[in-house]
């Protein structure tokens, strides 16, 4: 049965802007969400989509204009609920004159861990996100990866049932985005749900259960990768071996594309009746399946469809190096 | 009570590892010093120079550190966006407030500890005043800490809603202006105008009187330091308007801390 940890109703968020504040401009727009215990969810969309309001609303940053949200059943407002989350901010900064185990400590305190228990999981906390080496650097000193990793160990170290991560991809090398994927990943084995905003599509294909889309403040989808990719469907890829050339000119009037990658014959079907006639050629002549795939557009294309917008150069994996 | 706690040690960490603190003690100790030397030209009069200097730089290097840094502790967390972190932990916001100040108050304790003990070294060089003499001036500088928890509450103030440059004007305006508290009162007093006197009432009530830390015009910390007899009921009365307008101070930074948005 789906739990609902984070219930979000009708959210809105109005921004003031101007000199005398007078003109509102909506950051997010009548917000409806529900995220399920133990899953990893998604939550994309282009730069200002209302991402990290939402984050922010959801960990009592900003006041909702009018809706609202629970998470774990309480209000947003209840203090005692902060207890069983855990919040990554994009683009974290923290008291850069503390060492990770001065920051991790102090975090610590503030949820009230006894100080016996509180130094073993400190301990624990570091070797996990690997700062086991660097326990005694100042953080000013710190990489933006390192940054991103004490982000996340001070985000987890209550145990939390639910951890909100905004951005937790951004900025990072592959290693760095692959170590953090690692820990989301285990995050869910324990249980934990985690929420995570992000734009860089190949992590969230990677490895979440479900998504939303999100663009200027409004909804536009959400669901599990495979319904929202599925309704997209544009055919199949077929693999192909051991064929003779003979055959292949019989494949070249039967399939829409074909193409020689080694030794191999990669078909592309678009309709019912190609898949009949070529599984009969398969049949007459003997030819080996390797495998039917179907042909779906990728998380970043179904992104770009929707939202209009090409996403940015990171979303697509091409990270600065 | 422990979160408070924690926030407050954290806060008292932060500025000790600032270098702006050093410069300030360090600057205060050099003018005790020097108050030796200049000491010895007042033929008869070394000790007086030497408390009246080194109680100014007491008193003003304090307000220094209290503006500064006071300045600085609501907004560096915005500036630099540690509150996100913060206020998504089992917080509640006016508790993050009242640890900053609590965690300025014990630095400011820690410093006013450090220059007070260079006076106290300073004054047995000079000699000849008794261990009483020395004990005396801790209530003195026990009014000074007052004065600067006042302090310290206006630029905490000033720091939820406004930026450095202008919390440290407000803060030091209205430090100069409560030193003329009872002036103020007296010119309603006398003035002839009904509006004039009403405005000079409403801002005699309003602005920190740091008056008040003074008896019949003359300044209760001097009377500590001379030796004069200390009024109890005089150093109460200071104590709890002190407490009270600081408490004010504080639950309407909080107020405003409370409403606040972090884009």
């Amino acid at each position: 049965m789906n739990i609902p940890v984070v219930e979000i109703k009708n959210l809105t968020k109005d921004f003031q802007v101007g000199f005398w504040k007078k003109h509102p401009v909506r950051a997010l727009d009548n917000l409806n969400l529900q995220v399920y215990k133990g899953e990893i969810f998604g939550f994309l969309g282009p730069n200002g989509a209302g991402k990290s309001t939402t984050l922010k609303i959801l960990m009592h940053l900003l006041h909702p204009t009018s809706g609202e949200a629970r998470i774990l059943g309480q209000s947003i407002d209840s203090v005692s609920m902060h207890k069983s989350i855990g919040y990554l901010p994009e683009n974290p900064y923290f008291y850069d004159y503390l060492t990770p185990e001065e920051l991790l400590t102090y975090v610590g305190r503030l949820f009230g861990i006894s100080s016996s228990i509180l130094a073993q999981k400190v301990e624990t906390l570091l070797k996990r996100v690997g700062l086991d080496g660097s326990r005694k650097l100042q953080l000013r000193k710190f990489s933006k990866g390192m940054v991103q990793r004490i982000g996340i160990a001070q985000a987890i170290i209550n145990d939390p049932e639910v951890v909100f991560l905004d951005e937790p991809m951004s900025g990072l090398d592959p290693l760095g985005r692959m170590e953090v994927r690692q820990i989301i990943t285990s995050l869910k084995a324990q249980g934990v749900t985690v929420f995570f905003s992000s734009h860089i599509l190949p992590d969230v294909e990677a490895i979440c259960d479900r998504v939303a889309i999100l663009n200027k403040g409004k909804l536009l989808q959400v669901g599990a990768l495979e319904e929202i990719l599925k309704v997209g469907i544009e055919g199949h890829e077929v693999i192909l071996s051991k064929w003779s050339v003979p055959v292949l000119g019989e494949l070249r009037e039967t399939c829409s594309e074909v193409r020689l990658m080694g030794d191999r014959l990669h078909l592309k079907l678009r309709t019912p009746a190609q898949m009949e006639l070529l599984f009969s050629l398969v049949s007459t002549h003997r030819l080996e399946l390797i495998s039917v795939n179907p042909i779906r557009p990728s998380l970043e294309e179904y992104f770009q469809s929707i939202v209009g917008v090409p996403p940015p150069a990171e979303s697509r994996g091409q990270v600065a190096l | 009570m422990t979160r408070i706690l924690a926030i407050a040690r954290n806060t008292f960490r932060e500025n000790i590892r600032d270098k702006i603190l050093y410069n300030l003690i360090l600057f205060a100790l050099i003018i005790i010093l020097s108050s030796l030397a200049l000491g010895q030209l007042a033929l008869g009069n070394e000790q007086k120079v030497l408390l009246d200097l080194g109680l100014f730089s007491i008193s003003v290097i304090g307000m220094l550190i209290s503006i500064f840094i006071g300045i600085g502790l609501v907004y560096k967390e915005l500036e630099k966006r540690t509150v996100y972190a913060l206020i998504a932990k089992p917080v509640h916001r006016y508790e993050l407030i009242l640890g900053k100040y609590l965690g300025l108050l014990f630095t400011l304790l820690v410093n006013l500890a450090i220059m007070t003990v260079g006076l106290e070294l300073a004054l047995l060089y000079a000699g000849r005043i008794g261990l009483g003499g020395y004990l005396r001036l801790l209530p003195a500088v026990y009014l000074v800490f007052l004065s600067l928890a006042l302090v310290t509450a206006l630029a905490l103030l000033f720091s939820t809603f406004s930026t450095p440059a202008l919390s440290a004007l407000f803060s030091f305006f209205l430090w100069i202006a409560g030193h003329f508290g009872k002036d103020l009162q007296s010119f309603g007093e006398i003035t002839k105008s009904a509006s004039v006197k009403w405005i000079c009432n409403i801002l005699y009530y309003v602005i920190p009187n740091f008056s008040n830390f003074s008896v019949d015009s003359r300044n209760i910390i001097q009377d500590a330091a001379y030796y004069q007899p200390m009024n109890p009921y005089s150093i109460a009365g200071v104590t709890l308007y002190c407490i009270l307008y600081c408490a004010v101070i504080i639950s309407i930074s909080a107020a405003i801390f409370m409403r606040r948005d972090f884009k």
